[in-house]
């Protein structure tokens, strides 16, 4: 039973699980978002990488954030998120309560692998004191696809297409997906998506449904579509497309091209256990430092999807970077919805009988 | 940084990790603010406010590093009695000249023995001062270095009390430049600017140092070269140059702009910041040699006869003899300023008949694109090299003023030739960073269809104009005729890369070495017996091996990482390094330890090559009145100053004033706190009918266009992006122009975020979508909120590229800094108002509506001095 439980939920080695007799460490992202600068250098060579076509020529208004979300061509997403004093209070008071239940840091294996170090954006600085509150700070985050500990969209896969690596990773096969969408649902982060376009060229105006405020009626659009000159063509159009960790480069003992691009290590690649040490005890450098904003995401592997093979630094809630605050895998709730079907069919089976005795006796 | 040197900025996040501060000064909140310890929001143009009370706050609370200042800077050097600072004269100095409108420099120069620093004949000859030196842009010459003096013999006095010392002239000049002050012109708070002072002189001294970092927000004003100056006297106070983690560094806009500063596309300059001979002036090669290095002066510019003839003998070969003074006739004279924008109000006059563009997009990156355009529409043929097909190339058929109808296709008769250009994958050769790098580029791939390098289309462009003059018997067609064009050629018939390099490196062309090349600058001799492309750059190629291709990684060599490219000169990390150690020659500190002088090997030694004759003792006192390299005493750190010394005060070279002093920029909202002179009274102005100014402060119609814009650059582009807006995995990320403002004022004006704003200035309207955000500060400047604008300048009106929108930089005008002739681009006036802006001729009437509300005309901000109608320069042009 508590092979099957680990395969629904709680922490497991997920290569293992699946099966892979030369399962290697488990492989997977830290991304530190306290040194990120927004430059979108991920989404690049992401896409250069991978052959992953333009998503959409528009302004969102967004801050400088035009990508807008993960989607089918989009398997980087620097999100940038504007905020105020107020709000910034509001973060500091939120990560001290997490502190404070003794959450983050607490489980730092190795505290001294880190020289002494220093900030977050917006943060103070070692030099005359100045522990105030900005008047402004501006997060930048690069989300990407979790690789999930139990993955809902591999789950609920039904050709197989979605599968585990040998690092632990979960990826799409191309040539094996249908197109039937069952995982886009199934995401508890929004992550995977069908690609739509139409294949051989550029997909145009679009960028991923979100509309534009206040650009008035004629005016959304300042720029027609690019049919010329662009990266080569659009192929998997109706297919499920997400990040693969970079699988190919993988096997190569390379690293992902993303994080491989990152100028200031805010991405960091590695394996899993060693990217979650590095996490705490990033957290917990901060903390001392007197940032108690800071938090870790995806680090807990009693969480609703067992952890995540990316995990995160953040200044603020995760909703504020649009990430789901408690993912939660659906098949989190098989085991208790086993049970319960157990014991209502038991109870079924119970009262049934107890129909046909009470029936001899009249 | 971060915003526009990611890859760069990596240094800056690993040094915050080891506990660095990082402040951020800036109009605007960027990518670097969202990751600095403190971003100070400051008003555009505004920083020589900013530094001058930085320089007061040192001065005043006695933090400067004493011994570094005595002893290596001019701080102990008397001025001239003749000097008069800007304190005295309503803000101007001594010298300045209200026929020419500019200075003689005469009363700058330190006092000698011989009198009062009257500077003798021979050098009034051969260094004149004012219009005529200001026409030939005499400051960027001085790129590896300092003007040259005629002697070195000054008067100093070392307990810096002398009234007349640089020191106390320093401290004159900076009284009223207080906290207050800053307050009022910057808009930066006291607090603010105590954490500022505090944080930069705290971490600056013996044990540790403080590095200035800047970009075109410091260079493109007016008197942009007085901006780095007065970080560069903040900087030599606090002890901060030539030693580890200090300096002042220029980020640079593309990946070989020093490059190309060192081996110039500069009109006024040669490889190696040897002059351009002026006509004139220079007529001789004696006239020429005397005027670029006199060998009384110290340090080795003194020797610059040798880099010169070693150039003409490396471009001209055995046609340079002594007898023909090394082919110097073959040299082109100057005759004025040939700056870009004088080039383009050239073509507009049918002066300039063709253009060359190689990686450059005026029509979309230069201030002023309308004039750029309509310059270009005047030319006979324009040649375009680029990778894409951009605006400059495609003018004449879809820029704004077809649309305006100001020009029409049929009558554009320049004909325009594209040829498509190989990336920097595609090729080989050098870049050269910021930090005087040189670092080789192997070919990865063949360039694709007809597109080719730079090398193979100049060497081509060579080879077939000496076919058409083979023959010639014409003596203007010698010096093409007598080049040295022998390149060995691959088999894509592209020219081997490092023959050009070895070339620069230069060789031994006679003794018993010849045909070897160079090691090192200092073999060159002016006897013809060598060769060399760039001075500068000899070395490279030293011992046989292409030094610039060196590639060992960091952490398989000590820290200073020498083996990783190579640096001119002499392949240096770190320039006047001898400043590290004190006078007697020991590091300042164990922490800060880089050269110092070794006992027992009578030798500099250390982490880098030291900046320093290598075995001249820290106690070296030369004879009186030896000039050159041996002039240098063991404690001149400042090798390339004609006195040793790194200036404060600059007694040379500096056309707008010795000592950086605040004015407003050509346009601006807001009076000069400190001086009734308003605006820079030395800067070029062009009074002419399409390059109209709005009304500063305090003049009629001043509030017409009441707010400050500022342009500049995002990450995901690439300047006039001719390298990004063609790629969609870039033009996705920024695909429109746009325009950042406060909340404030969007509330002013009625913008809505996501919404269209149209942005007027004195010279055009611009329509941009509008980002409403809190990085934007409305300042207090003087009482009165001061908005400024923030405008991306990426995109440009075309049709061929991904994404395309109006061109920030169209709204610029043109005037520009006397020193370098760089544009004010960074600070600007004008007005914003919600919605998309007029098409065809409405547009027109719409900036004809504004500019007559303001009543503005070709006299409005073109007095040179403020208040003095009569200097404003004679009109030209229409």
């Amino acid at each position: 039973m508590s092979f099957w439980r680990n395969q629904l939920s709680g922490p497991t080695d997920p290569a293992v699980d699946a099966a892979w007799q030369d399962a290697r460490p488990r492989k997977g992202f830290f991304t530190d978002t306290s040194i990120c600068i927004g430059c979108k250098a991920c989404e690049v060579a992401c896409k250069e990488w991978n052959g992953v076509p333009e998503d959409g020529l528009d302004l969102l208004g967004q801050s400088y954030d035009n990508t807008g979300a993960l989607g089918a061509s989009t398997w980087r997403h620097v999100a940038f998120v504007e905020q105020t004093s107020e709000r910034i209070e509001q973060a500091r008071e939120s990560g001290r309560r997490l502190v404070e239940l003794g959450m983050p840091a607490l489980r730092t294996r190795d505290d001294t692998s880190e020289s002494p170090s220093s900030l977050p954006a917006g943060g103070a600085p070692p030099g005359p004191s100045d522990q105030g509150v900005p008047d402004v700070r501006w997060l930048m985050a690069s989300d990407v696809c979790k690789h999930c500990t139990h993955a809902a969209c591999l789950d609920v896969c039904p050709t197989g297409a979605l599968f585990r690596t040998e690092f632990g990773t979960v990826v799409v096969q191309d040539d094996v997906c249908n197109g039937c969408g069952y995982c886009v649902a199934a995401c508890p982060f929004g992550v995977i998506e069908r690609r739509s376009g139409t294949e051989g060229h550029e997909k145009g105006r679009q960028s991923h449904g979100i509309s534009i405020g206040g650009a008035g009626s004629d005016g959304s659009h300042q720029n027609a579509p690019a049919y010329a000159a662009t990266n080569g063509e659009v192929k998997n159009v109706g297919i499920a497309q997400k990040c693969t960790l970079c699988y190919d480069r993988l096997r190569d003992d390379q690293t992902p091209a993303c994080a491989q691009a990152c100028p200031t290590t805010s991405i960091k690649f590695g394996d899993l256990e060693e990217m979650r040490d590095t996490a705490r005890a990033r957290v917990a450098e901060l903390h001392q430092l007197g940032h108690t904003e800071a938090r870790l995401y995806g680090t807990d592997e009693g969480d609703g999807v067992g952890g995540t093979g990316s995990v995160f630094l953040l200044l603020d809630e995760p909703e504020v970077y649009g990430l789901p605050p408690d993912p939660r895998v659906t098949t989190a709730d098989l085991p208790d919805m086993f049970r319960k079907a157990g014991y209502a069919g038991l109870a079924m089976l119970g009262m049934a009988a107890a129909a046909f005795v009470g029936r001899r006796h009249p | 940084m971060a915003e526009c040197h990611p890859v760069a900025y990596q240094w800056v996040t690993e040094a915050r990790l080891k506990g660095a501060t990082v402040i951020h000064i800036d109009p605007r909140f960027t990518r670097t603010s969202a990751t600095a310890d403190r971003h100070v929001p400051i008003r555009a143009g505004s920083d020589v406010v900013l530094l001058g009370a930085l320089i007061n706050y040192i001065l005043s609370n006695d933090l400067y590093f004493k011994e570094y200042v005595v002893a290596y800077t001019n701080a102990a050097t008397l001025v001239n009695e003749d000097f008069r600072d800007t304190e005295d004269l309503g803000g101007l100095f001594s010298g300045y000249d209200d026929e020419l409108g500019n200075y003689d420099l005469t009363s700058w120069a330190y006092a000698t023995k011989e009198g009062n620093g009257k500077i003798d004949d021979a050098q009034e000859a051969a260094e004149p001062h004012g219009h005529q030196q200001s026409e030939k842009s005499a400051g960027h010459r001085y790129g590896s270095g300092g003007p040259p003096l005629e002697h070195a013999e000054v008067l100093r006095d070392e307990t810096l009390q002398h009234p007349r010392t640089v020191f106390q002239i320093l401290k004159r000049h900076y009284a009223r430049y207080t906290p207050e002050m800053v307050t009022e012109a910057c808009g930066i708070s006291a607090e603010d600017f105590d954490y500022v002072a505090r944080a930069v002189t705290r971490n600056s001294g013996r044990e540790r140092t403080t590095a200035f970092v800047y970009a075109v927000g410091w260079t493109q004003h007016t008197l942009g070269a007085q901006f780095i100056r007065t970080s560069a006297i903040v900087q030599l106070l606090l002890g901060n140059m030539g030693r580890p983690g200090g300096g002042i560094m220029a980020m640079r806009g593309h990946a070989s702009i020093q490059g190309s500063t060192d081996i110039p596309t500069l009109y006024n300059i040669l490889p190696g910041y040897l002059a351009m001979p002026v006509a004139g002036r220079h007529d001789t090669w004696d006239d020429y040699i005397g005027a670029i290095g006199s060998k009384r002066q110290k340090g080795f510019w003194a020797n610059a006869d040798t880099y010169a003839v070693s150039l003409l003998r490396a471009w001209w070969g055995k046609a340079a003899t002594a007898e023909n003074d090394w082919a110097f006739d073959y040299l082109p004279r100057l005759s004025g300023a040939h700056g870009t924008y004088q080039t383009t109000m050239a073509m507009l006059e049918d002066v300039v008949e063709g253009y060359f563009l190689l990686g450059q997009n005026p029509a979309v990156g230069s201030a002023h694109g309308r004039m750029q355009r309509q310059g270009l529409s005047h030319l006979k043929w324009l040649v375009v090299r680029d990778l894409n097909m951009i605006e400059s190339a495609t003018f004449w058929k879809d820029s704004p003023e077809i649309a305006t109808g100001e020009l029409r296709t049929e009558d554009i008769e320049t004909e325009v030739f594209f040829l498509p250009a190989a990336s920097h994958v595609e090729k080989a050769g050098t870049f050269t960073q910021t930090h005087r790098m040189l670092q080789w580029r192997h070919q990865a791939v063949q360039p694709p269809g007809d597109c080719r390098s730079e090398l193979h289309f100049f060497h081509e462009l060579g080879v077939r104009l000496r076919e058409r003059l083979a023959g010639s018997t014409d003596e203007r067609d010698r010096p093409l005729l007598d080049l040295t064009w022998d390149y060995p050629l691959d088999e894509h018939g592209e020219i081997d890369g490092e023959a050009v390099l070895k070339e620069i490196n230069g060789y031994h062309v006679s003794g018993d070495k010849a045909g070897q090349l160079l090691d090192s600058y200092t073999e060159m001799r002016a006897d013809g017996s060598t060769s060399g492309g760039c001075w500068i750059y000899t070395g490279v190629f030293g011992g046989g091996v292409n030094h610039a291709a060196n590639r060992k990684p960091g952490r398989e060599q000590s820290p200073t990482a020498l083996e990783w490219g190579w640096a001119w000169p002499s392949n240096r990390r770190i320039l006047y390094n001898r400043a590290s150690a004190d006078p007697e020659g020991r590091p300042w500190s164990e922490r800060k330890r880089y050269v110092w002088w070794d006992e027992e090997s009578s030798r500099w030694v250390g982490e880098d090559v030291p900046d320093f004759p290598a075995d001249k003792a820290p106690s070296y006192r030369p004879e009186p009145g030896v000039g050159g390299p041996a002039g240098l005493a063991g404690d001149d750190p400042f090798i390339m100053q004609a006195d040793g010394k790194g200036w404060l005060f600059a007694p040379k070279g500096m056309l707008d004033g010795p000592l950086p002093t605040h004015y407003e920029p050509q346009e601006s909202p807001v009076r000069n706190p400190l001086y009734a002179q308003q605006s820079n009274p030395a800067r070029k102005v062009f009074p002419r009918k399409d390059n109209l100014w709005s009304p500063s402060a305090g003049e009629p119609g001043a509030d017409v266009y009441p707010f400050v814009f500022t342009t500049y650059r995002l990450t995901e582009h690439h300047t006039a992006g001719g390298m990004s807006r063609w790629l969609p995995y870039l033009a996705e990320l920024q695909p429109e122009f746009f325009c950042e403002v406060s909340p404030e004022l969007a509330e002013e004006r009625g913008l809505e975020n996501g919404g269209w704003a149209t942005i007027v200035s004195a010279r055009t309207a611009v329509e941009a979508r509008v980002l409403v955000t809190e990085r934007m500060t409305p300042l207090v400047i003087g009482g009165r909120t001061v908005h400024q604008i923030g405008l991306p300048y990426h995109w440009g009106v075309g049709r061929e590229a991904v994404v395309s929108g109006d061109a920030a930089n169209d709204l610029l005008g043109v005037a520009l800094d006397p020193n370098v002739q760089i544009q004010e681009s960074k600070a600007g006036s004008c007005d914003i108002v919600p919605g998309r802006r007029p098409r065809g001729e409405d547009l027109l009437r719409l900036v004809a509506e504004y500019q007559s509300r303001a009543g503005t005309t070709t006299m409005t901000g073109n007095e040179l001095r403020t208040g003095q109608p009569d200097s404003t320069p004679d009109h030209t042009g229409d």
